[in-house]
């Protein structure tokens, strides 16, 4: 119904703007118009160019009032996230403030100068200090982002062996997702694609000869302790795929052939991230819409009511279900955690 | 007005003697403004196949898997009942990538404006070899008719991306479209990538070499040195483009590893070891980004040089321009590990890539400020094309300002490929040269046609446009911050993007709106072939050795010998002088300086 009003609305843009055309047209004829700009041109462009710059600041007021409350500025459910997002909002200010005060100059320049017939412009070709003056800023402004990104940067990315992080196989194929925990000895079994052996359940492809993978647990769901440092080994079976966890700020390609990693400390558990206000506020939010197409998700099979997890999307085209080739994370308590991770089956039990 | 040159004063004819037929003259024609037009107009169909998919792609993600009119009449078997598939909506977004960014933006705007302008700013009769200015358009047109066939094909067309990363490329059990359809694909560009290497450097000669008596590189255009300095980054980068696209084929079908290790997939081992997909993404990236600056370079040549002519004021920092132009294209080729942050690549490299890439914000601050003052205190002529120069400062300020927050790797970790980098790269290179390519168009259409465009309809065609492709692009910043990721089908699985779907809707409605108002140009750009008003010889009175021909198109472009140059391009408004600019071939006047530029 929606796609049918859509064409019926294009059809009548389509249609004005035809009209539009005629008018124009009828309204060339007989005259010696030049099709170069004359001063009433000039004018009504100059005026123009004042409400585009009014229109420019305008959605960008929008878009912070209604999509501005960004949960991923505010929410971070990592340790090393909030640097993050304090880069981001410097990064977002020094934006916020460039862009309206270029945006400004360009269009109220083109509005006071637009031309008229007799006036002369100004010959100004060059002036060395203006060019020095608008180098030298971008440089020390940028010089403090790129110091601060790269030490954030190095700091992600440089897993610290010393605090003993969990190590967690995260492993990718089309089109799902499957985590393995390395268990009490916190190291993984070796693994290979050649060793994937489907009648017997290793689907993995983990050595069943390794004695390290003898305590290996493989899940399809995640589980973290929180204040835990972990660090994901990913590998993907057959394409790229990219295990992006934006509630943890964390994103790793999975590369078919090699082993990538990415570490991070959860800091914020499930059930505390659900009772936060302004999650609140977003889950209310979301089950309002949902409520209003109801009969349209129940057929689709998922739960009418939402309610917040932290998610592992795959966020490098995959094929043909990229778009729904995700996993549920859950941060609970270091007791929650062990509990659960107690009553999985290792992986010589899974097997056949 | 004595300071247009009257061609007529010299009737010798010299070069006006070739007997045409309308094969030689339109079909295969040596002559490279014809060559401009053949690319131009073949750019365009490319363009409008390639706006209708984003559109088509547009609506789906507004109204997930609904029946849709549009999708049954243009997508026929592709879309039963309307419903289209995850995998036809990765094949529409994959081959509108690709058309966009290669055949519209690379060849479209650059094998149009480098062909119209290179002879007829530096003072030659044609291109260094006209020979092989006509067989790179033939490779291009070729190229452009396997891309278009690929749709056809049973299994559908390439869908991996327009980034084709392997192994998703390589294995047709992996996706429908990497059968026949990546096949056809990988031909179409390396046939492409044939022409754009032949094309520049025909231009790369040609400006070195053809340049009239005193037209020293200094008192180029920034036209020319914006196509000449793409030349040159498309010959140092496409080879390795091709090499990675020969290299897949290699795999694909020839069984060897470069790019594969390690498959399991439909239940069986494949046969690859020890090659990696990353490596792709290196030869991938080491054109791919310099790609975006052969896109946008040239749009900024054509901007600033309809900025100084609708400002009746010298460019400002003319020097700065070039150093600026040179800086952008050395940064470029040093900064494609940006796209890999997170690829599994060292993250060591993530610094050094962190670094290299923030530094081209300076020479592009530069080039925005220098726009800026260029306006500042002009007597703007507010033609459709000055219109659409504004437009592209403007785009081009507001999508390369998150560009910092791309390149920085520690931001990049959790934006990347979310739609956020979708707002940034369709501002600053997509609209931004598409910008520049129409005012690159309404500029040198009288040029080309010999006709003027209506600039009532250039006046709407811009202001509806640039509503729209705010609309569509800037919102996108904000669904991308929330972390939605890009080349997602449908965003129904995750109840956590529901509070996105009003904001796609108001996308989709503004890129429809854009879309329609592109026929407004087509009708004014195909109806001003015929019916426009006749065109004087310089109506936009510029300073540039183009307008000095006449307007019907000669061989050889000048009747009489080629003028000779005598200043740089830019003197507008010139204290000293009567008329508001003083053409290049005017010789100086008694005790009249040239500006120390």
């Amino acid at each position: 119904m929606t796609a049918l009003f859509t064409i019926i609305i294009v059809l009548f843009v389509a249609v004005a703007i035809w009209q539009m055309v005629k008018i124009f047209d009828i309204a060339q004829v007989g005259t010696t118009q030049t099709q170069v700009a004359d001063d009433k041109d000039n004018k009504i462009n100059g005026y123009l160019m004042i409400a585009f710059l009014i229109f420019v600041y305008v959605i960008t007021i929008l878009c912070f009032w209604f999509i501005g409350d960004l949960p991923l500025l505010s929410n971070a459910a990592s340790e090393h996230g909030s640097k993050v997002d304090n880069l981001m909002i410097i990064s977002l200010v020094v934006i916020f403030i460039v862009q309206t005060i270029t945006q400004f100059l360009l269009h109220y320049f083109a509005f006071k100068y637009k031309g008229e017939k007799g006036k002369k412009a100004f010959f100004y070709a060059d002036n060395n200090t203006l060019e020095f003056i608008w180098t030298i800023i971008p440089v020390i402004v940028l010089a403090g982002l790129i110091i601060y990104g790269l030490f954030t940067w190095n700091d992600i990315m440089n897993i610290d062996e010393d605090e003993d992080p969990m190590v967690i196989e995260l492993y990718a194929q089309q089109f799902n997702w499957k985590a393995r925990y390395s268990g009490a000895d916190n190291v993984l079994g070796k693994a290979n694609v050649r060793l994937i052996d489907i009648d017997r359940a290793n689907i993995l492809g983990v050595d069943e000869e390794d004695p390290n993978a003898q305590d290996d647990i493989i899940v399809s769901e995640l589980h973290l302790p929180v204040g835990k440092p972990v660090v994901f080994k990913m590998r993907s079976q057959d394409v790229l795929h990219s295990a992006y966890m934006p509630h943890f700020r964390a994103q790793m390609n999975c590369v078919p052939g090699m082993v990538t990693q990415f570490g991070f400390t959860p800091s914020v558990t499930t059930a505390d991230m659900r009772e936060r206000p302004e999650m609140i506020d977003k889950v209310k939010n979301i089950n309002e819409l949902r409520s209003e197409r109801a009969a349209e998700i129940e057929e689709s099979g998922q739960e009418l009511i939402y309610e917040f997890d932290y998610l592992l999307l795959c966020n490098k085209i995959c094929g043909t279900s990229h778009y729904n080739m995700q996993m549920k994370i859950i941060v609970e308590t270091q007791e929650e955690f062990d509990a659960w991770l107690k009553e999985q089956t290792t992986f010589p039990n899974s097997l056949n | 007005m004595s300071a247009t040159i009257d061609t007529h004063d010299h009737e010798d004819h010299e070069v006006h003697h070739h007997k045409q037929t309308f094969i030689t003259k339109y079909i295969f024609s040596l002559d490279h403004k014809m060559i401009a037009k053949q690319y131009l107009i073949t750019g365009t169909f490319m363009g409008i196949i390639g706006i209708l998919m984003s559109i088509m792609f547009r609506m789906q993600i507004a109204w997930p898997s609904e029946p849709n009119v549009l999708f049954e009449a243009l997508l026929g078997k592709w879309a039963p009942d309307g419903v289209m598939s995850a995998d036809v909506y990765l094949a529409l977004v994959t081959i509108h990538g690709t058309i966009m960014v290669f055949f519209v933006l690379t060849a479209g705007l650059s094998g149009t404006f480098s062909n119209l302008l290179i002879p007829l700013q530096i003072g030659a009769r044609d291109m260094a070899s006209g020979f092989l200015n006509m067989v790179s358009y033939w490779l291009f047109f070729i190229s452009c008719v396997i891309m278009v066939s690929s749709l056809f094909v049973e299994a559908g067309p390439a869908a991996a991306g327009w980034t084709i990363y392997p192994p998703l490329s390589a294995l047709p059990m992996a996706s429908g479209g990497s059968g026949l359809g990546m096949t056809l694909w990988l031909v179409s560009m390396a046939i492409f990538i044939a022409s754009s290497l032949i094309g520049a450097l025909n231009y790369i000669v040609t400006v070195i070499n053809m340049r009239t008596k005193g037209m020293s590189m200094t008192r180029l255009p920034l036209t020319i040195w914006a196509f000449f300095v793409t030349a040159v980054i498309g010959v140092v980068s496409f080879p390795v483009l091709l090499s990675a696209a020969l290299l897949l084929i290699m795999d694909r079908s020839f069984g060897t590893s470069f790019f594969l290790s390690d498959i399991f997939i439909q239940g069986e081992v494949l046969h690859y070891q020890g090659g990696s997909p990353v490596l792709f993404e290196h030869l991938f990236w080491f054109l791919g980004h310099p790609e975006v600056y052969i896109v946008i370079l040239p749009a900024m040549g054509l901007v600033s040089e309809i900025m100084a002519s609708n400002s009746r004021k010298p460019i400002f920092g003319y020097r700065a321009m070039i150093a600026s132009i040179l800086a952008i294209a050395f940064l470029s080729t040093i900064v494609w590990g940006h796209h890999m942050f997170v690829s599994g690549m060292n993250p060591f490299l993530g610094s050094v890539f962190t670094f290299t890439t923030l530094l081209i914000a300076i020479p592009s601050a530069v080039k925005a400020f220098n726009w800026i003052t260029t306006i500042w205190k002009g007597n703007l002529q507010m033609n459709p094309a000055m219109l659409f120069s504004i437009g592209f400062v403007s785009t081009f300020i507001t999508g390369g300002l998150t560009g910092i927050i791309l390149g920085d790797s520690a931001l990049d970790i959790n934006v990347h490929d979310t739609y956020f980098v979708i707002a940034h790269f369709h501002l600053v290179m997509g609209i931004s040269a598409l910008y520049g390519m129409f005012a690159g168009i309404y500029h040198w259409y009288p040029k080309m046609f010999g006709r003027m465009m209506n600039k009532n309809l250039g006046y709407i065609h811009f202001w509806i446009t640039a509503v729209c492709a705010y609309g569509v692009f800037f919102p996108m910043h904000f669904i991308g911050m929330a972390g939605l990721p890009r080349r997602y089908y449908s965003n129904s699985s995750f109840p956590l993007f529901d509070d996105l779907t009003n904001t796609n809707v108001v996308i989709t409605m503004f890129a429809i709106i854009g879309g329609i108002a592109q026929i407004i140009y087509l009708y004014n750009f195909f109806v001003s072939i015929f019916y426009g008003k006749k065109a004087e010889q310089n109506p936009w009175r510029s300073t540039t050795l183009e307008w000095t021909t006449p307007v019907e198109h000669i061989h050889g472009n000048w009747a009489g010998p080629i003028p000779h140059v005598y200043r740089w391009p830019y003197d507008y408004s010139k204290p000293g002088h009567d008329v508001d600019f003083v053409p290049q071939n005017i010789p100086l006047m008694e005790g009249e300086e040239e500006l120390q530029h």
